[in-house]
């Protein structure tokens, strides 16, 4: 049913009575949140309790064991999802044999490539503009999440998200992935970032969500 | 939004890319059933009339355990560093971009043995009927090995150490295409009509080209969850 513009939009992504086990044994869950456009919510939680988890259901990788998520108000399916929302994981997805620029070229024939971005826009994005053609093999773990970044900079999507994408990198990286959501929230995309609490959101006060091992209830 | 064609291009570029910066490693397939041929000779003695008898099998088995050799490489390197993740997540068709992976899987371990097959015949004292049939014979079979092998990476692809249990998976489903290929060509040095194996083979390719890469898919999504 088309909704008039009058009424409030859909939230872009509404996740209700979430939950996952893995053989029989609760992971999370359940949760209901949801993050409209030009939002960015923070979901905490100890090791293990299911931060990793949860974004890998919400980018489509990993079907829920209970509960629905729904992208603008509409039931998900995969086809319409990965369009829409680009995933920073643990393991970085980087080609070590390649440099910084080719694995962005591949990201960008992949997945495309935001209007006005480039690999290499992209890469001076998150300030390695000088390692385009040294391999991947060579730079640092801070650098490679960098590298990382940018491929998620250069996704045309709305949706970012990032697990622990403060891991490894010194104060002005993390500066730098604060400039970049509060950017990427100002021109209406959303993103929802894990932390286990050592580093942090700094710009304003961000939502929160919270995991609790085993049965975890949503703050 | 860029088109699924400009995807496929992506991906048999990087990949190509990948294999040519690791050039050493591969060529070990090409080595590995140089080594196999050459020491047939030396265990058998040189007698000709003997060699010729097993050269097609000799040649057919020495390419199949090659390309085992560098099976577990398909999707191993893209499973453990994230690339498979970002693969399943884009919003291209899985199974085309699989296909083209194991396009250049194909093309980097099959294509070059398939080129030096008749020296490997030549080594054996092959027929000059059966020299020709050889790399025929192997340009259906091994896009067959690489499919059906691809379907068992996949499933094994989230396992650790799988080597033993992907030889186990992988070694009865390449029976037939070893007995078809091979058969044609023995057939074809005793004199005997060949063509029949030959489309029997064939009819395998078309058969896994269209389905193998859908398997593979459901398969990697599996192994991903």
């Amino acid at each position: 049913m088309p909704i008039p513009d009058s009424l409030e939009r859909p939230p872009l992504l509404e996740a209700r009575g979430l939950a996952f086990s893995r053989n029989d044994e609760p992971i999370f869950g359940p949760v209901d949140f949801a993050l409209h456009e030009g939002e960015v919510v923070l979901v905490e939680g100890d090791n293990g309790a299911g931060k990793t988890t949860l974004l890998r259901i919400l980018s489509g990788l990993l079907a829920p064991t209970e509960g629905e998520i729904r992208l603008r108000g509409a039931p998900l399916t995969l086809r319409d999802l990965s369009p829409q929302v680009s995933l920073l994981s643990h393991q970085a997805g980087l080609k070590l044999d390649l440099t910084p620029i080719e694995n962005l070229r591949f990201a960008a024939g992949l997945h495309g490539a935001r209007a006005g971005m480039s690999p290499t826009t992209a890469l001076a994005g998150v300030n390695l503009s000088g390692y385009a053609d040294e391999p991947v093999r060579h730079l640092s773990a801070g650098q490679r999440k960098r590298v990382a970044l940018a491929r998620v900079l250069m996704a045309p999507v709305a949706l970012w998200l990032l697990d622990e994408p403060y891991a490894n990198l010194d104060r002005d990286g993390i500066e730098l992935v604060n400039r970049l959501l509060e950017n990427h929230a100002n021109r209406g995309g959303a993103a929802l970032i894990t932390s286990h609490g050592a580093y942090a959101y700094t710009s304003g006060t961000p939502r929160r969500i919270r995991l609790h091992a085993r049965s975890g209830e949503p703050a | 939004m860029s088109s699924t064609l400009s995807a496929c291009g992506a991906v048999l570029r990087r990949d190509l890319t990948l294999v040519w910066r690791r050039r050493g490693d591969a060529a070990n397939p090409l080595l590995f059933a140089l080594m196999v041929v050459a020491l047939f000779p030396f265990a058998l003695g040189p007698e000709s009339a003997q060699l010729q008898r097993i050269a097609p099998g000799v040649v057919f088995v020495a390419v199949l355990l090659a390309g085992l050799l560098a099976l577990d490489t398909l999707f191993r390197g893209d499973y453990e560093d994230g690339s498979l993740e970002q693969l399943v997540l884009s919003p291209h068709p899985l199974p085309l971009l699989l296909a083209c992976k194991i396009a250049v899987h194909w093309l980097t371990t099959a294509l070059p043995l398939i080129l030096i097959s008749p020296l490997l015949g030549e080594m054996l004292h092959i027929t000059p009927e059966a020299r020709w049939l050889l790399p025929l014979g192997l340009l259906l079979a091994t896009p067959l090995l690489s499919l059906i092998g691809a379907v068992c990476v996949a499933l094994t692809v989230g396992m650790h150490r799988a080597g033993m249990l992907l030889a186990l998976l992988v070694l009865p489903l390449y029976v037939p295409a070893l007995i078809f290929g091979a058969g044609a060509c023995m057939a074809a040095q005793a004199g005997l009509p060949y063509l029949a194996p030959l489309l029997w083979l064939s009819a395998a390719l078309v058969l896994a080209l269209v389905l193998a890469p859908l398997a593979c898919a459901a398969a990697l999504r599996i192994s991903l969850a």
